[in-house]
């Protein structure tokens, strides 16, 4: 049986920049799938749109796709990704302008269109859409002066459009990330759109493939039995026609894949178990059969799906008010003492100059003591040193700001040995909040858009 | 004998809106039912008590020898809006795994 290769090179917008290309020049390799996009990248992205017309993509893929096109090129190894974030067409401008540079003829590059629905969304919700909240319930209406994006998740099935088209880069806004390696899947075995239980073997091959590493002994429970972390593989598998695929990686590397790495990234990020709910199929994680295959390699079949539903998720971001969060070092002895006696000195001084925040925008942690897992791992009674971090919240930015100024005073103020005060004062950051909604599929689907050109 | 989870389970924990998920994978067959039992929603909720603000919910994944908890309300608003270090659940699992719980002892042999 014939069977394609497909690895993740990037888990997130910040991930390793040397993986992707290890990934590619380490063994073969068809398909190389990259995911950049966070809830939160959006509205950044969305601002730098604004300010430059030509930008709103991730620009670390094109510094990727200029260490790496002409091999890519030769190899046919071909790359989809959402780097495209808000701006698909200007990041494809960019890395035509790279292969123009680099001397290259006959790239072609697909870019697919439509998940943004931020200049629709009076139209839709004119025409009957209110996009309710999906934990809330509460229309969007009221709040659609603020809201920064907006874009619907799309599932595999334009990127397959591109891939037909022969586009050896595929660009997306917001695809789901277990379209990247669906995608290709579809392409290369001609899997029908209701073919439910292949689609749901590719979708779980995209749930472990998504996070890079973690699939391969990166974030694993027993990490002291993981070799190599430094030099971890990033994961690739290797698919089937009948949809049973393998979970490696490169010889040569760090990490290991077994079955409990694969395993505990497929219970990763899992709501019910049973409706793993995505664009192109509802995949049911209780039927997936794992099995070790030899070292590093381990097998999974079985897989069940079922009908796709009639909506697709849209995510919205819209501004919230302000945030900051400072922090400073407290040596023993007495440092949590010391560090409370800190803190409390920070909150009155703002009550006396006038600024108050009210408990649930306020937070106390006290790093090396509790701040993690508090009541569930014990503290020494007396630590040698606590970094203690203030943080606080509020819709008016000089209140933020105003509590930025009162960590460092601290230093000469407060009891002795508080030192590692760096960085400055703290800035107050945008909170930028989400709307998660649903929205009949049609509305989205119609203004897909897939074009595929060449340099 | 009292033992910490990690000695007979493995975990993962991630974000899931304004909480947390936890997947409790079981080294063994035996593990699995033996955690069905005594490793209830309540159970998890009391030792997340100053974490998780609201429900536990916990499904089974009897193919994975997984149970899989949802930590409602946990990471003190969720995402961006947290003003938590752990703003995404990353450690929770790390916490989950360090329940001290009572295992019959031939469980612990291999």
């Amino acid at each position: 049986m014939r069977t394609v290769r497909i690895g993740n090179g990037s888990g997130f917008w910040g991930d390793s920049i040397d993986a992707p290309v290890d990934l590619l020049r380490g063994g073969e390799i068809d398909y190389i799938g990259m995911d950049y996009l966070a809830e939160v990248t959006m509205s950044i992205m969305m601002r730098q749109k604004l300010k430059h017309k030509d930008r709103g993509y991730a620009r670390d893929f094109i510094d990727f796709i200029r260490r790496v096109l002409p091999e890519l090129q030769e190899r046919g190894v071909r790359v989809i990704s959402n780097a495209g974030g808000l701006n698909p067409k200007a990041c494809r401008e960019k890395i035509f302008k790279e292969a123009r540079d680099l001397g290259l003829k006959g790239v072609r590059v697909g870019v697919v269109e439509g998940d943004d629905i931020l200049p629709r969304l009076p139209d839709l919700i004119a025409a009957g859409h209110h996009l309710e909240n999906m934990e809330t319930g509460e229309p969007l209406d009221p709040i659609l002066d603020k809201v920064s994006s907006a874009n619907a998740y799309l599932g595999a099935r334009p990127v397959v459009e591109a891939l037909d088209q022969g586009a050896l880069i595929v660009l997306c806004g917001r695809v789901t990330d277990t379209a990247l390696t669906l995608a290709p899947m579809i392409h290369e075995f001609g899997w029908a759109l209701d073919d439910w239980d292949h689609l749901a073997a590719g979708t779980v091959a995209g749930h472990i493939l998504e996070c890079g590493p973690q699939c391969a002994g990166g974030n694993f429970s027993r990490w002291w039995e993981v070799p190599d972390l430094w030099n971890v593989g990033y994961p690739i598998v290797e698919a089937q026609e009948d949809g049973s695929f393998t979970v490696t990686k490169h010889e040569g590397t760090g990490g290991m894949v077994s079955v409990d790495t694969v395993a505990e990234q497929l219970v990763y990020e899992m709501g019910n178990p049973r409706e793993y709910i995505t664009p192109d199929v509802i995949a049911n994680f209780t039927t997936v059969r794992l099995a070790d295959a030899g070292p590093d390699r381990v097998s999974v079949s079985g897989i069940r799906g079922g009908a796709r539903t009639r909506y697709l998720k849209v995510s919205a971001s819209y501004l919230d008010g302000y945030k900051a969060a400072g922090q400073i070092t407290i040596s023993g002895p007495k440092a949590l003492e010391k560090a409370q006696l800190s803190a409390d000195m920070v909150w009155k001084r703002l009550e006396k100059a006038g600024v108050h925040f009210e408990p649930e925008c306020r937070t106390v942690e006290y790093l090396g003591v509790s701040s993690c897992l508090p009541g569930i791992l014990e503290p020494p009674e007396d630590p040698p040193e606590v970094v203690l971090r203030l943080g606080v919240r509020d819709p008016k930015r000089s209140k933020v700001k105003r509590f930025g100024y009162e960590i460092a005073p601290l230093v000469t103020t407060g009891p002795p040995g508080v030192t590692g005060f760096a960085g400055g004062r703290p800035k107050p950051q945008e909170v930028v909040a989400f709307w998660p909604a649903l929205l009949e599929r049609d509305e989205v689907e119609s203004h897909i858009e897939v074009t595929v050109e060449e340099v | 004998m009292k033992v910490p989870l990690s000695r007979i389970a493995h975990a993962r924990s991630g974000d899931k809106g304004d909480g947390s998920n936890v997947g409790v994978i079981a080294n063994t067959p035996e593990i699995y039912e033996f955690l069905r039992q005594e490793l209830t929603a309540e159970r998890v909720k009391e030792h997340f008590r100053e974490v998780c603000r609201g429900r536990v919910e916990r499904f089974g994944v009897p193919n994975l020898l997984a149970l899989n908890f949802i930590l409602h309300d946990s990471l003190g608003g969720g995402g961006t809006e947290s003003l938590k270090t752990d703003a995404q659940g990353k450690t929770h699992a790390q916490g989950l795994l360090a329940m001290e719980i009572e295992v019959p002892d031939h469980m612990l042999e291999g």
